[in-house]
């Protein structure tokens, strides 16, 4: 069994001191919260994931979603743990009040999404979704709409899901051939999607399916998508789910991990049409779309960390245990002595945090918007909107690894399936390939959301990271740390240059240039939270040996993973040459 | 009827407890808190007793520093109607927190009071007791089950050879055993509204009461840690060593 234990004082460390969210309510008047009533928040959600979730993750895995005479049937266990996640609010943390939310602040449901994800990614998948279908339905819905769906759907009673893929249409949407069609005054949608995530279950009341799909008059391509509202079940004049839609589950996918998560080939309109509702205007769906995809993507970068805590939380309860050879005195070593071992645990340890702290940096700009002027709103849009490719992309990326480590940390044992963490390996696969895998990221990172700025965006974060090189000046001893991350912000600032230089080879090099970045991003937060760290220790304050760690875990970090933008820097300037050259017959001489 | 519920700020039953250095006591220093286990069932029976018509009010009472104010919230969010905070910087030791309580209960004329049966940190299990018999309320401690019928309460004690039931008068002390009800946790919604309920800070000195120490703290010390074990020959030898070097038989 593996096991799970809130990371409480790194996420107060970051939410108090990296991100000061106490100042930032005090400035923008927000009497009701503070980091102290963060933590009242995230014990009770950590008391919440101990009870219903962490021990069912297993569960998940060892008997997935069945497929039961047309309807799927989940988990046993995970449709109790749903309700009661319902029942105590969990699903409305940061939605709107207007619609019976909370209203908390953004950075709270990060933090809360940290430990569902941690706790059970598979089952954390359906309400994680669920969000996203309820943003783009808060931006863009009618108040009709929103009227009928909103409120159950923010406290969860209704689950929501989104319906983009289709077995032609996966990254290029454009080849979307599912129709809406009107008739009687009413939408009619017929097609079929795939890797409809939680498309199906007995866990909730109506399952409300957000379907992108074209109309006839629509123009080619992207522009002529619509997005609608497709419920499981039609509603009554009630607004209760009555009649059932014509849409259906028709298989569910056998993958290699979130077996706890069903993976649905939708079917609409097999007979009379499935009753589709718009969302907002025609042809505007691909737009209402990626308002959800924003959030929805962050929170896939949060389930790149959320399982490397958790597997790495497994491999140092492991390391701390087991006994290998003893010293010449006869005691008993276990294997947490060994260097190597060591290397590898604080790879996860060090990893871990500046996922943290970037998923919570990000996380926290759209607080930052809704506190900001309407003239300044556009700003922190683009902050987002940066962040988000390399939230996603180099979190789950570098997920692989570290879960990967965590399994090499327990030796032949972690292959297999008892000690659990070879689940973490299999759960984590999906993270970089779904909600755009890290090739989309890479290019939206680069291209879209670099060079079609000129760079704008990148320079300013390029601005706020030399503050901190030169704020580092104040860290006694801090001059290897301060040296480094300088020479990692060069190769930032080479990489920007080179892609300015040469934007047609930027598709070949877009990967190196998210990897670059995420690593930067790591560093420059990393070391804010030496100097923050340090503050701390020489006022005598805070936990003194959660503080130390933290600098250790910086320099760990700083000598480990941020040198890797040198390597990124190489490839990226290597260009495209080899990429390119080769024909495909030559990619096939060997064998042919 | 109005329910007082006390509820005390301990070491979180999930830390690994480290000895100070000197031996002076626990290291309390960033480690995390939580509400006594014993106590969230006391503020859960207080709920349910509410939750059925039976109680009207629930008040929770807890005394320490500051941060006590933390478990009262909890208490709070769990469905107490209001809090009152007695905010001192004193280690208090079982009598002074009973002589406290007494103050509050004349002040507060409860209907019941539920304690915790005992404390996880000091495990001494007499303020329920000593409040019994400073207050001249009948208890009915270490309860399974309370039942009030009227101007009279059955409470279901765990006792050594089984379970005793007995009939005391209103109001009582009642305090908690582990089988009295499985606590709940405190629902988002319920967080929020209990940042509003309100919560009063007293001082020893407006209670009027004066603290005397009855007891002194001389030492704590880890319990051994696990040595080793041997391999023995024989049962012979495994007998032989029970009995001249373990001393055991």
């Amino acid at each position: 069994m593996s096991v799970y234990q809130h990371p409480y004082k790194d996420v107060d460390f970051v939410i108090r001191h990296l991100l000061e969210f106490d100042a930032f309510c005090k400035e923008n008047n927000l009497a009701d919260v503070d980091t102290d009533f963060a933590n009242v928040i995230l014990s009770e959600a950590d008391k919440f994931a101990a009870k219903y979730l962490v021990e069912q993750n297993q569960q998940g895995d060892l008997h997935p979603a069945k497929l039961v005479d047309g309807k799927v049937v989940e988990t046993p266990g995970f449709g109790d743990s749903y309700n009661a996640f319902v029942e105590q609010g969990w699903p409305s943390l940061s939605a709107s009040e207007s619609f019976g939310g909370q209203g908390l602040p953004n950075l709270f449901s990060v933090a809360a999404n940290e430990i569902w994800q941690s706790a059970n990614l598979a089952f954390a998948l359906c309400p994680l979704l669920g969000q996203g279908a309820i943003s783009a339905l808060e931006k863009h819905g009618s108040e009709t709409l929103k009227a009928q769906y909103l409120e159950k759907m923010i406290s969860g009673q209704w689950t929501g899901t989104m319906n983009l893929t289709e077995a032609a249409a996966g990254t290029d949407l454009a080849a979307i051939k599912t129709r809406a069609v009107q008739k009687d005054g009413q939408y009619k949608i017929f097609g079929q999607k795939i890797f409809i995530t939680w498309g199906d279950h007995q866990m909730a009341d109506n399952i409300i399916h957000l379907v992108l799909a074209r109309l006839p008059d629509a123009p080619a391509g992207v522009k002529g998508i619509s997005l609608f509202i497709v419920p499981k079940f039609l509603l009554d004049e009630a607004g209760n789910p009555a009649a059932e839609n014509d849409l259906r589950c028709i298989s569910l996918e056998h993958k290699l991990g979130i077996h706890g998560s069903p993976t649905c080939v939708m079917s609409y309109g097999d007979n009379e049409g499935a009753i589709g509702y718009l969302v907002g205007e025609e042809h505007c769906g691909l737009r209402y779309m990626f308002s959800m995809m924003n959030h929805a993507r962050q929170g896939v970068g949060v389930q790149g960390l959320g399982i490397t805590e958790r597997a790495f939380q497994g491999a140092l309860e492991y390391a701390s245990q087991r006994v290998q050879g003893s010293d010449k005195a006869g005691n008993d070593i276990r294997i947490i002595a060994f260097g190597d071992v060591r290397r590898m645990l604080l790879m996860m340890k060090s990893g871990a945090e500046a996922m943290r702290a970037l998923c919570y940096v990000a996380g926290f700009e759209y607080d930052k918007k809704s506190v900001a002027a309407d003239e300044d709103k556009a700003a922190v849009d683009a902050t987002i909107a940066f962040l988000t490719p390399i939230v996603k992309g180099w979190c789950t990326e570098l997920a692989q690894e570290l879960v990967s480590l965590a399994m090499q940390v327990y030796g032949g044992a972690g292959y297999i399936e008892e000690a659990g963490v070879a689940q973490h390996v299999r759960d984590a696969r999906i993270l970089p390939i779904y909600e755009g895998t890290t090739g989309i990221q890479a290019l939206d990172l680069t291209i879209r959301k670099t060079l079609l700025d000129n760079g704008a965006q990148a320079t300013l974060f390029i601005e706020q990271i030399q503050q901190c090189v030169d704020d580092l000046n104040m860290l006694e001893g801090a001059g290897d740390l301060q040296s480094a991350l300088s020479s990692a912000l060069d190769d930032g600032r080479a990489a920007l240059a080179w892609l300015a230089e040469n934007p047609k080879q930027a598709d070949s090099v877009a990967a190196h240039n998210l990897q670059l970045w995420g690593y930067l991003l790591g560093g420059w937060l990393m070391a804010k939270s030496s100097i923050a760290a340090q503050q701390q220790l020489d006022k005598g304050e805070g936990d003194s040996e959660y503080l130390k760690a933290k600098l250790v875990t910086c320099q760990f970090y700083t000598e480990h993973l941020l040198v890797r933008t040198k390597a990124s820097i190489a490839s990226i300037k290597a260009g495209s040459e080899a990429i390119m050259s080769l024909s495909e017959e030559q990619f096939f001489s060997h064998v042919n | 009827m109005k329910v007082l519920v006390t509820v005390k700020r301990v070491i979180d039953y999930n830390v690994k407890v480290r000895v100070k250095s000197d031996n002076s006591g626990v290291d309390l220093s960033n480690v995390k808190m939580a509400m006594n286990p014993f106590c969230e069932i006391a503020v859960e029976e207080a709920i349910r007793l509410k939750e059925a018509g039976i109680a009207t009010e629930v008040v929770v009472v807890s005394l320490g520093v500051k941060a006590c104010q933390e478990q009262l919230r909890t208490a709070l969010a769990l469905g107490a109607d209001r809090a009152i905070h007695v905010e001192t910087d004193q280690e208090l030791e079982s009598l002074n927190v009973a002589k406290l309580l007494a103050k509050v209960i004349e002040e507060e004329q409860p209907g019941m009071v539920i304690l915790g049966k005992q404390a996880i940190d000091t495990d001494n299990n007499q303020t329920g007791q000593m409040l019994a018999a400073l207050t001249g309320m009948p208890q009915g401690t270490f309860a399974s089950k309370i039942v009030v019928d009227g101007d009279k309460a059955l409470v279901t004690r765990e006792v050594d050879g089984g379970l005793q039931t007995v009939e005391l008068n209103m109001p009582i002390i009642a305090t908690t055993d582990l089988r009295l009800n499985e606590p709940r946790y405190a629902s988002l919604p319920n967080i929020m509204k209990a940042k509003r309920k309100p919560l009063v800070v007293k001082t020893i000195e407006e209670l009027g009461v004066s603290i005397k120490d009855h007891t002194k703290l001389l030492s704590v010390t880890p319990p051994p840690e696990r040595q080793g074990g041997i391999k023995v020959a024989d049962v012979a030898e495994l007998v032989d060593k029970l009995k001249n070097e373990a001393k055991v038989i």
